[in-house]
């Protein structure tokens, strides 16, 4: 029962790796961002469906992690985007 | 050939795609994004190398501190870019470095391929070490850490204090003892407070849960302080909280915490159980999960103090 | 009823992949900024929903299928934020 799940992972990882692709060359720093999101919902989803098809024990954890992580960085990427465009902000 | 060896082969050409995008993008933000995606995808690999904790890790400390720490220090330099005066390296500089780096590369390269078939390891002696009576533990990676080479990891809590030092010696010395600049200097956005103040508390919860687990499961005391660092970053760029002056009596003790109670109770070993670093059998679970507690601390003080960086002279004590 | 739950397994799965690719052509072809944002959370995080879904079968105990229905629920607030935020930066750079 693992062909479909990795199937599946590996059709969000192209999708992940496109998406990357189009949104690294982004005209600006904003585009730039909307590549962390993408890697936050692709990223967590190819994880789950890579490791249960694979049996790694303790995958939800790791899954855990990494979506706070990546919310955290987002965070971070947005709040140094305002500081470089005029740092007094709303 | 299999999905699977699909999907590894396709991995393996991501991770080289993206990791050379990472070094030809001449922007920062591109950069440091391209980075972070980097270490997500090398989280992948540790997950398809049935590595959970390697890929915790590498997902906390790569793509996440390490990814906002660039992009803060990235920023803080743009303003000094236009007083700096140093010509450009010179087209045989750059030749030669090329040609170093390619010297390199190949290096590494003819030792991983000529290896021999069974190569030498320490990981038979490891692992009877860590199912030992000096470790226990169900997590044979957190006993090898904490229990088989100790030492290693009580050092490398050192190296972090020392680059904390080392960034907080940055600042000048008229500044010395203040706050270090606020991560955030406008009134952050409504959402932005939002998801701090939805996440933070739920991710140091979590952020205690992983490192928790290690003993037994995927997890412990290096990636739940990692988490536990993030969610202080968050809180803190979200001005729900202010980074703290680095004089501040608990702070500096929170960060040597971790190595001191380690090196404290590796001493005592000397007494308890007959040598340097080594744990009495009944109670090694115990004081490992003792010992953990207190590093998860001093990572979780360490990490975001140096990611907000040397002591700001604008503010007044 | 094994053969049921893996038909609803493999629909869900598949479904959600469908959706990321959706989210990622729209990505790719949407003319704008703002729309591109929107291709990419809605169909990524109802992708991710439903492949989430689809797992949940699979789960040994309670506790696992609860944690994947939090990361599920975690993602789904940072990336709503997020979008926000992004939405907002998009604007008043406009401006």
């Amino acid at each position: 029962m693992r062909e479909p799940l990795l199937a599946a992972a590996g059709l969000i990882l192209l999708s992940v790796a496109a998406g990357l692709a189009r949104v690294l060359r982004g005209p600006n720093d904003v585009e730039r961002l909307m590549a962390v999101q993408l890697l936050s919902t692709g990223g967590v989803a190819a994880l789950l469906l890579i490791a249960y098809a694979t049996n790694v024990p303790g995958v939800d954890d790791v899954a855990l992690g990494l979506a706070l992580l990546t919310a955290f960085a987002a965070i971070a990427f947005v709040n140094l985007l305002e500081a470089d465009e005029g740092g007094t902000g709303t | 050939m299999s999905v699977l060896t699909f999907i590894d082969i396709g991995l393996s050409i991501l991770v080289v795609t993206v990791a050379a995008s990472t070094i030809v993008m001449r922007e920062l933000f591109a950069a440091v994004v391209s980075y972070v995606a980097y270490g997500l995808l090398l989280a992948f690999v540790w997950i398809r190398l049935h590595a959970p904790d390697v890929a915790l890790t590498e997902a906390a400390v790569g793509g996440g501190v390490t990814g906002v720490l660039l992009i803060t220090a990235g920023k803080r330099l743009v303003p000094l870019r236009r007083t700096a005066t140093e010509a450009e390296p010179t087209l045989i500089l750059k030749v030669l470095a090329a040609t170093l780096a390619a010297l390199v590369a190949c290096a590494l390269a003819a030792a991983i391929l000529m290896l021999p078939d069974e190569p030498p390891s320490l990981a038979p002696e490891a692992a009877a070490a860590a199912s030992g009576p000096g470790a226990g533990l169900g997590n044979p990676i957190t006993a090898v850490l904490i229990s088989y080479r100790s030492f290693d990891t009580m050092l490398e809590k050192i190296v972090l204090i020392l680059a904390v030092v080392a960034v907080w010696s940055i600042g000048t010395d008229r500044a010395w003892g203040n706050a270090p600049a606020p991560l955030r200097q406008a009134r952050p956005y409504p959402a932005m407070v939002f998801l701090a103040q939805a996440l933070v508390p739920i991710g140091a919860l979590i952020g205690i849960h992983i490192f928790w687990v290690g003993a037994d499961a995927p997890g412990g005391a290096f990636q739940g302080g990692a988490l536990l660092a993030a969610m202080w970053m968050m809180a803190m760029m979200a001005q729900l909280a202010e980074p703290s002056r680095i004089d501040a009596r608990w702070l500096r003790l929170a960060l040597v915490a971790g190595p001191a109670v380690f090196l404290v109770i590796g001493l005592a070993g000397i007494l308890m159980a007959g040598s340097f670093f080594a744990y009495p059998p009944n109670l090694a679970k115990p004081i490992i999960l003792f010992i953990e507690t207190f590093m998860v601390l001093s990572i979780a003080v360490a990490l975001p103090m140096l990611v907000a960086g040397p002591p700001n002279e604008g503010l007044e004590p | 009823m094994t053969f049921l739950v893996d038909l609803f397994r493999i629909t869900a799965i598949g479904t959600g992949a469908f959706f990321f690719v959706a989210g990622t052509v729209g990505l790719l072809r949407f003319p704008d900024s703002l729309t591109r944002l929107h291709a990419l959370t809605k169909a990524d995080n109802l992708g991710l929903g439903l492949v989430v879904l689809g797992l949940l079968p699979l789960t040994e105990n309670v506790l696992v299928a609860f944690k994947l229905i939090l990361i599920w629920a975690l993602v789904l607030i940072s990336g709503g934020s997020t979008a926000q935020l992004i939405g907002r930066a998009l604007r008043s750079g406009r401006r």
